[in-house]
């Protein structure tokens, strides 16, 4: 399938490895944090998911836009969101990148593209249109990535935004996160075809690629920014995945097949990368271990930051409701 | 509208004064756009005309028709508006708007808070209502109050060609989401036209008429249902002061207030239905701020708790009238 695909050299392939880890290890802590008491915050895990974002955005520089969904502290890790703002943001300090008014659902930083985060499954992609429509005025190229899951393609905001990015042909790519469970949900009984299938039904490139084999997801992703750059249009990736930690962290997860969940966490595509970056000698154990440690250190770093830093005043109920300060 | 406004004698539509308007700050500002369904000029500029001529001026870029998806065209115009542009987003009718509430209520309006101020959503979105055309329960609702209970959008209805205009260019400038609403019945009527980069403030009231007895506060095409209830209450002998409200959200209390606690009696005029409407939030105000000093107690009149109806004597009914207004003036200033 990747061989006659676009390959990531090994600085890419590293680089690639030091987002999935960056996001694994950022993972671990959120639950961590959490089950210790020291915070409290609806949380949507990413684990087992590393690879999409870690592989799209090795394609993207900071001046490329992404709109997320809930579940999306991956997608802004490998985007470049800073630990210590997206930490203080959601542990609802006022050092946050929203002031703490946002928390986990809401993250926003525009300084590396990320241009929205939202709660509502599938309004990701209505609005990424229109930044990429904005670039389109603007002819600079820029590329616009809308995240969002499974089951987000089966609301009404995912059949117009990809039928009005067709036809304007906009720079915007649609990465399905197809982890096989829309909440509580499983996917093949909300969806008689693959998500992919209904590109052609716009008229664009529809693919469903391994979304936990790098090499895959990173050919896939480069194909279409190529595109979108070309200015030929958008393109949807079905990016296939699984869900390790439920819907919202904490739900027991009971209508999750046992066998097929323990079976994909055995293969977990973190462990396995690094472990292919050593075999194929693009790193040595000693260089990802020491990378590992400084991003627990990092880790560490922005955590003791956010709870150390103040809640926001009250005032702020009157601010950024209108750019006039309410009476 | 005040008389500096406007250049005299020439007239205009509110139609003509809002193409007017897109059209000059179009030209004054390369980010504004507009999209919308049947927008541009092979569409003929709009099922009513209102833009018509834009796209073949400024370009089928900037100015775009759109497929029938209302999430799309709103969703569109946050994006654009996140990175800079200045969109003018059509939503046909206003009850087309209950497709895109989600873009609408849960985005346009709160990013800018959700976002602690690192991003803000500076669109209008224009959309046009009214009955009076006999289009049934689903073409022709005031649904304002909605939006007015929405923290983070703004919400005008102008009532005449020059306010038209100076509206739509201050909510084009406006740096939040703004519900622009234009009444569809009364596009076609003709008043004094506005002057060139005429504007009105957002949140201000234009108090038509002054008056002792009663105030009447009105907006859209109520004020042309109250205009001729103050000349009739005042061969009656009844003094009425008259308040366009232009903006309903955020309304204009201190002029209402002010008002009201001179007069002592209130009337509010809305087309859309009274429960829970604009004229309760309105009458609430003023019974916490003139608690006392009421002369008799504040009078809500708006459309029937119906959808509204088809068959034109039950459509007639619906909304408010000028001999409403006045037999509601009179009773509570007798």
């Amino acid at each position: 399938m990747t061989s006659n695909r676009a390959l990531p050299s090994a600085e890419v392939q590293l680089d690639i490895y030091r987002r999935m880890a960056l996001i694994k290890a950022n993972d671990e802590r959120s639950r961590k944090v959490i089950m210790s008491g020291r915070l409290v915050m609806p949380y949507y895990s990413p684990r087992g998911q590393e690879v999409i974002p870690s592989a799209m955005s090795v394609n993207l520089t900071d001046e490329d836009y992404i709109c997320t969904i809930y579940r999306g502290t991956h997608d802004m890790l490998a985007k470049g969101f800073p630990l210590k703002d997206m930490w203080a943001e959601v542990a609802g300090r006022v050092d946050g990148t929203c002031k703490g008014k946002g928390g986990p659902m809401h993250l926003t930083y525009p300084e590396k593209g990320v241009m929205i985060t939202t709660g509502i499954v599938g309004s990701s992609m209505p609005i990424a249109n229109g930044i990429a429509w904005g670039s389109l005025l603007r002819g600079n190229g820029r590329v616009t990535v809308a995240y969002f899951g499974d089951g987000a393609a089966n609301i009404g905001a995912f059949h117009e935004s990809l039928n009005l990015a067709a036809v304007w042909k906009l720079p915007v790519i649609f990465v399905c996160q197809n982890n096989e469970w829309g909440e509580h949900t499983a996917f093949d009984k909300t969806s008689n075809v693959p998500v992919a299938d209904r590109a052609a039904a716009y008229g664009m490139p529809g693919e469903r690629v391994d979304g936990n084999d790098p090499f895959a997801m990173y050919a896939a992703a480069h194909e279409a920014v190529q595109r979108a750059r070309a200015g030929e249009g958008p393109t949807l990736i079905e990016a296939m995945t699984y869900r390790f930690y439920g819907h919202v962290f904490g739900d027991q997860d009971g209508y999750m097949d046992k066998a097929r969940k323990k079976a994909a966490m055995a293969n977990d595509p973190v462990p396995r990368f690094r472990a292919q970056l050593i075999a194929t000698g693009v790193a040595t154990e000693e260089a990802l271990a020491a990378m590992e440690a400084e991003i627990e250190a990092q880790i560490d770093e922005a955590v003791e930051y956010a709870l150390a830093s103040p809640f926001p005043g009250i005032d702020e109920l009157k601010r950024d409701v209108f750019a006039e300060e309410l009476a | 509208m005040s008389i500096d406004t406007v250049v005299a004698p020439a007239k205009v539509n509110i139609l003509q004064a809002i193409n007017a308007a897109l059209a000059d700050a179009m030209e004054a500002d390369d980010n504004v756009i507009a999209l919308g369904e049947d927008l541009a000029d092979p569409e003929e500029g709009g099922v009513c005309g209102v833009t018509r001529g834009l796209s073949t001026r400024f370009g089928n870029a900037r100015v775009r028709s759109t497929p029938i998806s209302e999430q799309a065209i709103i969703g569109a115009a946050i994006g654009a508006s996140l990175v800079g542009f200045r969109p003018v987003a059509e939503i046909m009718l206003m009850n087309f708007t209950t497709v895109a509430m989600d873009m609408i209520v849960n985005h346009a309006a709160k990013l800018r808070f959700m976002s602690g101020g690192q991003t803000h959503v500076p669109i209008v979105i224009r959309t046009m209502t009214g009955t009076g055309f006999s289009s049934g329960g689903q073409h022709c609702d005031y649904l304002e109050a909605w939006f007015a209970h929405t923290a983070g959008i703004k919400v005008v209805a102008p009532s005449s060609p020059a306010d038209a205009y100076g509206l739509m260019r201050s909510a084009i400038e406006d740096p939040d989401p703004v519900l622009f609403i234009e009444n569809l019945p009364t596009y076609w009527m003709p008043d004094l036209a506005p002057k060139k980069d005429h504007r009105v403030p957002i949140g201000k009231a234009n108090t038509l008429a002054r008056g002792s007895d009663v105030t009447i506060i009105a907006y859209a095409r109520m004020v042309q249902e109250a205009l001729p209830a103050v000349a009739a209450l005042a061969e009656q002998g009844i003094s009425a002061e008259l308040i366009d409200l232009r903006t309903i959200a955020p309304w204009d209390r201190e002029t209402v207030v002010e008002s009201v606690g001179r007069t002592g009696r209130a009337v509010i005029v809305h087309e859309a239905v009274t429960p829970f409407g604009v004229g309760a939030e309105i009458s609430a105000v003023l019974n916490e701020r003139l608690f006392g000093r009421l002369k008799a107690p504040v009078r809500r009149l708006g459309g029937a708790f119906c959808p509204v109806p088809f068959s034109k004597p039950l459509e007639t009914a619906f909304a408010p009238r000028t001999d409403d207004i006045v037999a509601a003036a009179k009773a509570l200033a007798a």
